[in-house]
């Protein structure tokens, strides 16, 4: 682990293996994983860990001096939930450094049968707020949250005054411009929504038409974007689609973009954050280990140089590359759109 | 449980109307078929047409009439300013609030008041329900995107707190720290000249083939279609159900809610889809993506 105690831990994402290696080995402080099952939020096929491969995982991390979360952080759903107790049970029984939980029944659950078991509270239990975080902290025990992404530099600053729950935050990676965990777009549209199924837009639903002049981008049958022949095209993820309001076509909810903190670094150590979060399990391991090695330098730099602190090109070119629709934004912490 | 008639509830207004018409709108409503009126700001800080204390004083006008007043929180807190805003509903000492964040339940638990678990607190399963019970629950609100088989499941294990169920409007789907009606108008956020104002069932976004899809709403993005719960009203109350919601829209609203009373009370009624913005649509009841329109089954493209 880095020998700056003051800097904030880095903590990136690990959607197989081969990205947790390509984590530790590029510098995180801390990987996260989930495990091959709906009770986490990248529930997508051919990713995540079983318990072998989860053990192998924290293993190499452990050796090297890093530690390993582990996310339950979709709703346990009904009357049966077994499957989500039998996560948390078994994050127990891996050992990891802390699981990621979203639901406050789960976390009841977590808190009476391990309360050795450190608590996260996951950007999907949608605390935004210090009276939502204190009160996960007192019936609970939480350790920690992870602000959604909509709070301003000062409305976190407010929030890790009056908390002693430690704050992390998101800092780079694909942007969920609604409140994680108080969105239901893409339920509404599929039937499996991030909180229910952990995904968002899922690709079985997704279908691409080639037209004469145009691509269309279905997600189950509905049209979310149509590119012209020489438009780079996206993913359809609903929220990022061109529609129509009124008479005009355009991004009506948001443009495909990646938030990037890092010239904001000197000020998120300054006001207190506890961790930086990579988005991006769904990544490959090429995406985690060139933005896991940016941002270590990065942080290191910021930690090293406050306020005479600057990106420098390098760093941002590695970001650019792996960058949604090839833009990045400091998104709600400095609002431009405010 | 008992077979009494399922209760109706009138739910907290998700538009942005002038304060005059809001004022007319519930002083009518209060003489409707109604168990519950939900009153209050839930969606965005910046409307401020009736303000947190306009709002309880409303509420303690219409509590006289005996029926449930509830004083609705907004859902996205982000602030000191919208944490100021919920203190002085929860202050009110008296009326119930219906609580959207942890926050607001955390509040309404340290006052000793009861509260409402609204339906964006994420309610999915029984352990959930029982920790917010234990805080002072007495009532909770369905997840939207939740089906009628998973909540009877609940609710056979858990009769109790009473549940209520989003039973007619456009589904409020999504949250955001962003404004997609100052969005649409080239505005900033904080100069959004109340755009909101004009639209009072919000604006409609299509797809580029032209279907009606989502609603905007500032910062709440809504469902393009109305769900109507109407034809399940009595598989309702069998799965164990207490309340169905109406949620408030600018044209229609007693019509709709008297034609739930008559359902309700096992008399027949329109199916008010002259009063549906959007079409009609119940998918996510009938466990498939909410957008499924009555009668019908899910798009078989996936």
């Amino acid at each position: 682990m880095p020998s700056n105690r003051t800097l904030p831990e880095l903590v990136c994402p690990a959607g197989n293996l081969p990205a947790l290696k390509a984590a530790v080995d590029n510098g995180a402080d801390t990987v996260y994983l989930g495990l091959k099952n709906n009770t986490n939020a990248r529930n997508f096929a051919g990713l995540n860990f079983d318990a072998t491969s989860a053990r192998e995982g924290i293993r190499y991390a452990r050796e090297r001096g890093r530690h390993v979360l582990l996310a339950i952080n979709t709703y346990a759903q009904g009357a049966d939930i077994g499957r989500w107790r039998a996560a948390i049970d078994e994050a127990a029984d891996l050992g990891v450094d802390a699981v990621i939980v979203a639901d406050i029944g789960l976390m009841d659950y977590a808190a009476r049968r391990h309360p050795d078991l450190r608590l996260h509270m996951s950007v999907q239990g949608s605390a935004t707020n210090y009276e939502a975080i204190n009160l996960a902290h007192e019936l609970f025990g939480i350790r920690r949250a992870v602000l959604p992404r909509v709070l301003t530099l000062d409305q976190v600053r407010h929030v890790i005054e009056n908390t002693a729950v430690e704050i992390e935050v998101f800092g780079f990676g694909s942007l969920c411009v609604m409140v994680e965990g108080r969105c239901l777009l893409s339920s509404y549209a599929t039937g499996e929504s991030p909180n229910t199924h952990g995904v968002c837009s899922p690709a079985r639903f997704v279908r691409w038409e080639h037209g004469a002049e145009s691509l269309d981008a279905r997600l189950n049958g509905i049209l979310i974007d149509r590119y012209r022949k020489d438009e780079a095209a996206g993913y359809p993820t609903l929220c990022k689609g061109r529609f129509q309001v009124a008479d005009d076509t355009y991004y009506a909810l948001e443009e495909p973009t990646s938030l990037n903190v890092m010239e904001m670094l000197p000020q998120l150590i300054e006001i207190g954050v506890a961790a930086i979060k990579v988005e991006g399990r769904q990544r490959s391991p090429a995406y985690t280990a060139q933005v896991t090695r940016a941002l270590r330098e990065a942080l290191d730099a910021a930690g090293r140089e406050g306020s005479r602190f600057t990106v420098r090109p390098g760093w941002q070119q590695a970001l650019a590359k792996v960058s949604e629709g090839q833009q990045q934004t400091l998104g709600a912490y400095s609002r431009p759109w405010k | 449980m008992t077979q009494a008639n399922l209760k109706l509830a009138l739910g907290p207004l998700l538009f942005f109307w002038p304060r005059e018409k809001v004022m007319t709108f519930y002083r009518a409503a209060i003489e409707w078929p109604l168990d519950t009126l939900y009153l209050g700001e839930v969606v965005c800080g910046r409307r401020q047409q009736l303000r947190s204390r306009d709002w309880v004083a409303l509420a303690q006008e219409l509590a006289g009439s005996g029926k449930e007043i509830v004083l609705s929180c907004q859902a996205l807190i982000e602030g000191e300013s919208d944490l100021k805003r919920l203190k002085v509903l929860v202050d009110n000492g008296e009326l119930a609030i219906e609580a959207n964040d942890l926050g607001a339940a955390k509040l309404a638990r340290d006052h000793g008041l009861p509260f409402i678990a609204g339906p964006h607190l994420n309610i999915y399963n029984g352990e959930t329900l029982a920790v917010l019970a234990r805080l002072g629950a007495r009532r909770w609100v369905a997840p939207l995107e939740m089906s009628r088989d998973m909540l009877a499941g609940i609710l056979a294990a858990a009769p109790a707190p009473e549940c209520e169920v989003f039973a007619w409007g456009r589904l409020p789907l999504a949250l955001s720290a962003r404004c997609f009606t100052a969005r649409h108008f080239n505005l900033k956020k904080d100069s959004c000249e109340f755009r909101c104002m004009e639209h009072p069932d919000g604006l409609t976004l299509k797809t580029r083939e032209g279907s009606d899809f989502l609603t905007i709403n500032g910062i709440e993005t809504m469902s393009g279609a109305t769900q109507s719960l109407l034809p399940h009203l009595a598989d309702m109350r069998a799965s164990g159900v207490g309340r169905a919601r109406i949620s408030p829209q600018a044209e229609h609203c007693e019509e709709i809610v008297r034609t739930f009373a008559a359902v309700a009370a096992g008399q027949t009624g329109s199916d008010l889809s002259a009063c549906a913005k959007g079409g009609l649509v119940d998918g996510y009841w009938r466990g498939q993506a909410g957008i499924v329109k009555l009668g019908e089954t899910q798009n078989a493209s996936a």
